[in-house]
């Protein structure tokens, strides 16, 4: 099966084919350089990303952002988003509390990126 | 709806009611505000029902903001013999309400030898209409005083006695002291339907009704519609839409006179004005429009206005543009103002084709229907009429000692809020307090200027929504830009706060 | 002169604690300022890093994709090791070429300083409509990218549901993804160049992942709706960006974000005098970053709008490292030459440099730009007068990612004392982009 793929390496933005059978990458054609073979394997196999967003901290004006702490599957950026949005959390929440865990049976967690209603962490902590 | 906490009723008071009140001023414009003000001296109930949700939304918050010296009226128009009372009583009466005003004089620029003739029947049209201090000065002097003007330019006529007024500020500000002596201001409230009834008026509103012994219709591009149900002399409003460019304060002004150019065969041409905060206006242009709520800029007239602008200003620069904006004036087919009782309703009275010089004219015309009113019955003045509330000079205006003695008094004087005009958080809460007050996102900036600066509220308008919210004790996803369904939010995050309230 | 309030001397004061400012404050500390103080207007520090919560920061400096919060809490604990002087919710009113800085807050009132030196870390702002004269309605709807980037993250509302994004900068593509993960429709992502000015990895993350279509050499031609929006109006635009006639169509939506360009922000630095370069809109700086104004630095982006924080972070390091070095009375000797714009360069920065001093080794000079237009095997060359001294083949340069190019010790060792000018030779490019 073709798939069609942009480069993301550099401002180029190589448009890749990449012939995928059986789950391995048989070609990749249209690259300029190396590094578009190994994204276009990557990509047109397991695409993963990191997923960002905010939820709301119950009594805290502000809301609180977070992230997968690696790239899940692209597939589950949707699920991810509406266990993230159910999400009912208290302060006070440190950057880097897990405030999800194993998202969607991704075995990654969702983790906060700031501190919310808590001393500012200390240099060992971050 | 919206309710306010200041004494006021503001909205919906009306709602399936009929309410009775002396006089009703129909329209919260510069003309409605200013009538409502000077009627205000009478010890009558008085009533100010006005379409959107603040004054000064629609003409008057749109226009050059010119105060005309009175050359351009014809001579025995009533166009003329407003302009130049108006524009003798400018100053003080800004004085009196506290809005601002800069006397900064004019010029009208002549590049041809017809153009020369045309100046100069301006100025003997000028002298009939009883203009002061005009006079035709030569390139050299004309550079002199203006240099950033094209040198190609031959001759102009210099109008001292013209200047620089806010209609918007100055409408918000006659509100104001209309309410602390007593006029009722209702908001969201239209004028539908007008009846004669016997001793007075019967008013449909979208709300209610209101029947009334004096009628004083200051309705701007409805007045004549509203006009018509009660007189059989017929008269027709044509919506004429104007565009113009803004663009932001320099550290020193492009221009410190309102230039127009010479109308010529080819039209009216544009102004290159400073405005009284020192930004510049560009415009504006002249469109016949068959919808008189249409306020869409186009791509064909700010060409137009581009173009004749460089005529005045050979090195025009646009990079500091802030926005581009359009007002409709309020042209009647006759081509003069209509002031004064209206044909065939006894107890009904008019300002009906205030379009430009309408904003110089206003105190002339309020004036004019507040004396003819007071005479013809006979209503006594109040004992005591106020003075206009005081409003506190703007931080951006202040120096280092005054901006200190604010804060002492109000440490909400220390949050500057808007970074771009530099307004304080305490300015904006008090806009909101004000008798007449603000109640969305343009409301506070026609008060106070947050969001009228460079980045247009991108920093502000949050923050502006904020205060909004707490002061008026509604949720942020009601906040709108200028009323109706102008919400500015469609949702919150916070999964306890109900989707899209009220939001189709 | 009105003495209401008598200034407090400071050694260095640094306006803004943005990544720029405290990245200047830690190195001016660093380098042995004594006396430092930050002033944020913000209630918080971290600046436009508080609101970018999307990750892909920190790469260059930190070797770990960071979000910006994260980017940003690195330097604040940095400045809390440190003892760092920073006052949030401050806003700096007028700043005077002597260095005479007059603010004020909630907390404090008014207060004036008298800085050994000063350093400009401002930031920038978003190019609002008005700069594009959009014609059509003055409705609500309609928003820059980061305003509705703050009203989403750090207020916690959704501006819209229905989205036409115009301009595909970096925030305009981070918007879209966004605004469609938190359940609102993007319907199209608008720009008026033939090229997005994103990042490649934004475009395919942020549009290509979730279906948005980039319409290139599109832009929106009106603006419709009474009160909300009601829709815009798009059409193709020809070589010169005018509007094709008849090739209007009609978009429903609620909601329009403007995504085109910034402004770094400079008012204050004109209350000071600094002179302003026309195609950065930045000041003029040296090699320090220092502002033709003797002791006022500038970094960051309200010295030029920049595409990596960590390019930031780097060029304020060093202005908070001169900064604090002027502020001991540490002057520089020696001719300074100018740093030109030649033909597809627009804004090298820094705009002068100082000739080296015979006695010692001079540290490389690292000059960033941003080419005019897209350019494919484009060759970047340096003249010094009118002789080439370096040259560098780039496989690829376009106006989205700015250029740098290295000044080595060697080669300013060899310098003649002549403006130098650095040109991109498209003999080999084309100054297009058919992607």
């Amino acid at each position: 099966m073709e798939q069609l793929i942009t480069c993301i390496n550099c401002p180029i933005g190589c448009r890749m084919t990449v012939d995928v059978e059986d789950g391995k990458v048989v070609s990749v054609t249209g690259n300029s350089c190396k590094r578009g073979i190994t994204y276009a394997a990557q990509e047109s196999i397991a695409p993963k990303r990191m997923v960002t967003a905010v939820v709301y901290v119950r009594g805290s004006r502000m809301p609180l952002s977070v992230k997968t702490s690696e790239p899940i599957a692209k597939k589950l950026i949707f699920p991810c988003m509406q266990a993230i949005k159910a999400l009912m959390l208290e302060a006070p929440i440190c950057m880097g509390d897990v405030v999800l865990r194993d998202v969607c049976g991704s075995g990654v967690d969702v983790v906060a990126t700031k501190s919310i209603g808590t001393v500012p962490l200390t240099p060992e902590q971050a | 709806m919206l309710r306010c906490d200041s004494g006021n009723e503001r909205y919906g008071a009306l709602e399936g009611k009929r309410v009775h009140t002396e006089i009703l001023v129909i329209g919260g414009g510069l003309i409605g505000c200013a009538v409502a003000r000077e009627l205000s001296r009478l010890a009558v109930d008085i009533t100010l029902i006005e379409r959107t949700e603040d004054v000064a939304e629609g003409a008057s918050k749109a226009n050059s903001g010119i105060v005309h010296a009175g050359f351009d009226a014809k001579p025995g128009s009533l166009k003329a013999k407003y302009n130049v009372e108006g524009n003798r009583r400018f100053a003080a009466y800004c004085q009196e309400v506290h809005a601002p005003y800069v006397p900064s004089g004019a010029m009208v620029l002549a590049f041809d030898q017809e153009q020369r003739q045309h100046l100069e029947s301006l100025l003997s049209q000028g002298i009939q209409n009883g203009v002061e201090g005009l006079r035709i000065i030569e390139n050299a002097e004309i550079l002199a005083l203006e240099p950033n003007t094209n040198p190609a330019v031959q001759c102009a006529l210099l109008a001292p006695s013209s200047g620089l007024a806010s209609p918007y500020e100055l409408t918000c500000a006659l509100a104001d002291h209309a309410a602390v002596n007593g006029v009722r201001f209702l908001f969201d409230t239209q004028a539908i339907r007008l009846q004669k009834r016997e001793n007075g008026f019967l008013v449909t509103t979208n709300h209610g009704e209101i029947t009334a012994t004096i009628l004083v219709n200051c309705a701007g591009l409805f007045s004549a519609e509203l006009h018509n149900q009660i007189s059989t002399h017929k008269l027709s409003i044509m919506p004429r839409k104007g565009e113009y460019y803004l663009l932001d304060h320099e550290e020193k002004p492009v221009f410190s006179r309102t230039m127009f150019q010479t109308p010529t065969k080819m039209g009216k041409g544009v102004l290159v004005s400073p405005t009284g905060h020192k930004t510049m206006l560009l415009g504006p242009t002249a469109q016949q429009v068959e919808d008189a709520l249409d306020v869409a800029t186009t791509a064909e007239a700010l060409a137009s206005i581009r173009e004749k602008a460089a005529m005045t200003w050979p090195h025009m620069s646009l990079r500091t543009n802030i926005t581009t904006f359009a007002g409709i004036r309020a042209h009647e087919a006759g081509d003069d103002f209509i002031v004064g009782a209206t044909m065939d309703a006894p107890g009904a009275y008019e300002a009906i084709g205030i379009e430009s010089p309408g904003l110089t004219a206003a105190p002339a015309i309020a004036n004019a229907l507040y004396t003819q009113i007071a005479q013809e019955h006979s209503y006594a003045c109040k004992q005591a009429w106020k003075p206009a509330p005081d409003l506190p000079k703007a931080f951006s205006a202040m120096n280092l000692e005054e901006r200190a003695q604010a804060y002492a008094r109000d440490p909400a004087y220390g949050n500057i809020v808007c970074r771009c005009e530099q307004v304080t958080e305490a300015e904006i809460r008090s806009a909101i307090h004000r008798p007449v007050g603000a109640r969305h996102v343009d409301g506070i900036k026609r008060r106070t200027r947050a969001g009228m600066g460079r980045c247009q509220g991108g920093f502000c308008s949050p923050r502006v929504m904020e205060i909004l919210a707490e002061e008026l004790q509604i949720p942020m996803l009601e906040i709108t830009k200028f009323g109706g369904q102008s919400r500015m939010l469609t949702d919150s995050l916070n999964p306890s706060i109900k989707e899209d309230k009220g939001h189709v | 002169m009105c003495d209401a309030v008598s200034p407090q001397k400071v050694d260095v004061l640094i306006i803004g604690a943005g990544p720029a400012g405290l990245a200047a404050a830690i190195a001016a500390k660093e380098a042995g300022a004594e006396s430092l103080l930050v002033l944020e207007r913000e209630d918080e520090m971290g600046g436009i890093l508080r609101q970018c919560i999307h990750n892909g920061f920190g790469l260059h400096r930190f070797k770990v994709e960071l979000t910006g919060p994260e980017y940003a809490q690195r330097d604040v604990l940095r400045v809390h090791e440190l003892g760092i002087d920073v006052r949030c919710g401050v806003t700096v009113l007028d700043v005077t070429s002597d260095r005479l800085v007059t603010a004020i807050s909630k907390q404090a009132g008014l207060t004036r300083y008298q800085a050994g030196a000063v350093i400009l870390a401002m930031g920038c702002r978003e190019r609002p409509r008005g700069a594009l004269a959009i014609p059509g309605t003055r409705c609500a709807g309609i928003f820059s990218a980061g305003t509705a980037q703050k009203f989403i993250n750090l207020e916690g509302y959704m501006p819209g549901k229905k989205v036409v994004i115009l301009g595909s900068g970096d925030i305009g593509l981070i918007m879209a993804r966004r605004m469609t993960l938190q359940g609102a429709t993007v319907l199209a992502c608008v720009e008026i160049m033939p090229y997005s000015s994103g990042l490649n990895r934004n475009i395919v993350q942020c549009l290509h992942d979730y279906d948005i279509p980039l319409l290139l050499s599109h832009t929106v031609v009106d603006i419709h709706g009474r009160e909300r929006l009601t829709g815009v109006t798009i059409a193709q635009v020809d070589h010169q960006r005018q509007p094709i006639t008849g090739t209007e169509t009609y978009v429903e939506c609620d909601t329009l974000l403007l995504s085109v360009g910034l402004i770094p922000e400079n008012e204050l630095s004109k209350k000071a005098d600094v002179p302003m370069n026309q195609a950065t809109q930045g000041a003029v700086v040296d090699d320090s970053l220092q502002t033709d104004v003797p002791g006022i630095f500038a970094c960051g982006n309200v010295l030029h709008v920049h595409d990596l924080v960590d390019f930031v972070s780097a060029e304020s390091f060093k202005a908070g490292k001169a900064a604090a070095a002027y502020a001991r009375g540490e002057r520089r000797k020696g001719k300074m030459i100018r740093v030109l714009d030649g033909e597809g360069v627009r804004g090298a920065t820094p705009q002068r440099i100082g000739l080296p001093q015979t006695d010692d080794e001079p540290e490389p000079i690292q000059v960033l730009f941003r080419p005019a237009c897209v350019y494919e095997n484009a060759v970047v060359r340096v003249l010094d007068g009118q002789k080439e001294i370096h040259r560098v083949k780039r496989r690829i340069l376009a106006p989205g990612e700015m250029a740098d190019l290295t000044l080595s010790p060697k080669l300013l060792g060899a310098l003649s004392g002549q403006d130098i000018t650095i040109h991109i030779d498209a003999s080999e490019g084309v100054c297009a982009w058919n992607s």
